[in-house]
């Protein structure tokens, strides 16, 4: 728990000391989510129906962005080695990376997401399902993504490669994600996507970080 | 006499056999999708309701079948390789992915055939064409993260570890897609008998008993050159590329 605790403290410091990339990471999000009214044109019934699913992929399209230096600042500078030979559990180190990553780039997405929503003119009750299922799924985002970031490590064009090995395996957030929120428009119970979003989520709580421990082995045998 | 059972695990004592096994697989492949193709246009009458459309199953399904099979299979070999660190499961797993990639690209490419006059549409956003289309995606992406790599001993190990998160992750986005829209057909084969006229099955088993041989056949040769590569500094490699 400690050790946790302190590889949080220490990623989100380095986060800090180089705010631009985060600050990179929502903008992105901001700009992806406000192209789409201006590509699709400005009728309100339209987007308001669009919005969750927008908001949703310009999430999911920013988390990916970030993933490329979950591991490679720690890969270049020799951290990363020192930690596969500690004698703590590689896996709950990688638990505390997953978590710092998702407090710099999908907090501040989560917290975005209402002003943005507003623009597309959702009603307050979508907005606050969206809300939580942002805080449920995109922790997800950050897991998942984080096996892709460990298997592509150190390739070259592995930015583009990581999008492509791990967009597919998101695709069921994004589902029940977008699905809670059309479910409360349509009146609805929402409690069935916001459940197995959860259910996901502790199951990639449970074998992400051992899954990734492992690709992380194998790229740097 | 002892047999030993791992005499075909040595990349090296495999090639021969797989160099004796392909002319088979290949031979009969051809003879029953010769059947298949008779049965399917001469013997099998027209569907009540589909007229001559639904021929089209005899490729369709078959290949539909295959692409999810074949990628339990690579993720299967996968495993094994992981786990046991034998080369040749390995090798294996990168043969069978191009093959499997075909398979879900023609299914997908039939269905859209079929889908035009059934439907009145190429595509639609239904739970199977769906999830075969995501199919296909994790597919290039083994396959790319495969290229992708240099040694070809992490890059065993790394799309290995990918094909097997993906086969855990393929309920799941099932699941998750069918739940999310249904327009599909339902599937006519159950276990618990059929609804289909007999010459329709012949024509359809022989079609994927066909396709099957076909891809041990490919996957055989794919893997034959795999294993030249690989041992390419070896003595016999260099004897059997002379």
């Amino acid at each position: 728990m400690k050790l946790l605790v302190l590889v949080i403290r220490r990623d989100l410091m380095l986060a800090m000391r180089r705010r631009a990339d985060v600050l990179t990471t929502l903008f992105f999000f901001v700009m992806v989510v406000s192209l789409f009214p201006l590509g699709v044109g400005p009728e309100m019934d339209m987007l308001r129906k669009m919005a969750a699913g927008v908001l949703w992929v310009a999430a999911l399209l920013s988390s990916m962005l970030s993933l490329g230096r979950l591991f490679a600042t720690d890969y270049l500078d020799g951290t990363l080695e020192q930690m596969l030979l500690a004698p703590q559990s590689l896996s709950m180190l990688v638990l505390g990376k997953m978590i710092a990553h998702w407090m710099v780039s999908g907090l501040p997405l989560v917290l975005m997401a209402p002003v943005l929503g507003l623009q597309f003119d959702m009603s307050v009750q979508a907005l606050g399902i969206l809300i939580v299922g942002l805080l449920l799924g995109t922790p997800i985002l950050s897991m998942i993504g984080a096996i892709g970031a460990a298997l592509t490590l150190g390739l070259r064009g592995g930015g583009v490669l990581l999008s492509l090995l791990v967009l597919p395996l998101c695709i069921p957030v994004l589902i029940f994600g977008t699905g809670a929120v059309e479910a409360i428009a349509n009146g609805q119970s929402v409690a069935s996507h916001l459940s197995l979003l959860g259910a996901v989520l502790v199951l990639a709580l449970v074998f992400t970080p051992w899954v990734t421990a492992q690709a992380l082995r194998i790229s740097m045998e | 006499m002892a047999i030993n059972w791992f005499k075909y695990a040595a990349p090296t004592n495999f090639y021969g056999l797989a160099g004796k096994l392909i002319p088979w697989f290949a031979g009969f492949s051809l003879v029953l999708f010769a059947a298949g193709m008779y049965i399917g246009f001469f013997v099998a009458p027209a569907d009540a309701q589909q007229g001559e459309f639904y021929r089209i199953i005899f490729i369709h399904v078959p290949t539909s079948i295959l692409s999810m099979v074949l990628y339990m299979v690579m993720a299967g070999y996968a495993a094994l390789g992981l786990i046991f660190n034998t080369r040749l499961s390995a090798m294996m797993a990168s043969a069978i992915a191009p093959t499997g990639a075909l398979f879900a690209f023609i299914s997908l490419w039939t269905g859209a055939l079929w889908g035009k006059p059934m439907w009145g549409a190429w595509w639609v956003w239904d739970a199977r064409l769906t999830s075969e289309l995501i199919l296909l995606f994790l597919y290039l992406g083994f396959i790319s993260l495969h290229a992708s790599i240099d040694d070809p001993r992490r890059a065993d190990r790394a799309s290995a570890l990918l094909a097997i998160v993906g086969s855990v992750n393929v309920p799941i986005i099932y699941f998750s897609v069918k739940w999310w829209n249904t327009l599909h057909q339902g599937s006519t084969i159950k276990f618990s008998g059929t609804s289909m006229h007999v010459a329709m099955q012949q024509a359809m088993f022989t079609m994927l008993a066909a396709l099957w041989l076909y891809a041990l056949a490919v996957v055989l040769a794919r893997v034959r050159s795999i294993i030249l590569e690989r041992e390419r500094h070896t003595h016999w490699a260099q004897e059997v590329a002379a």
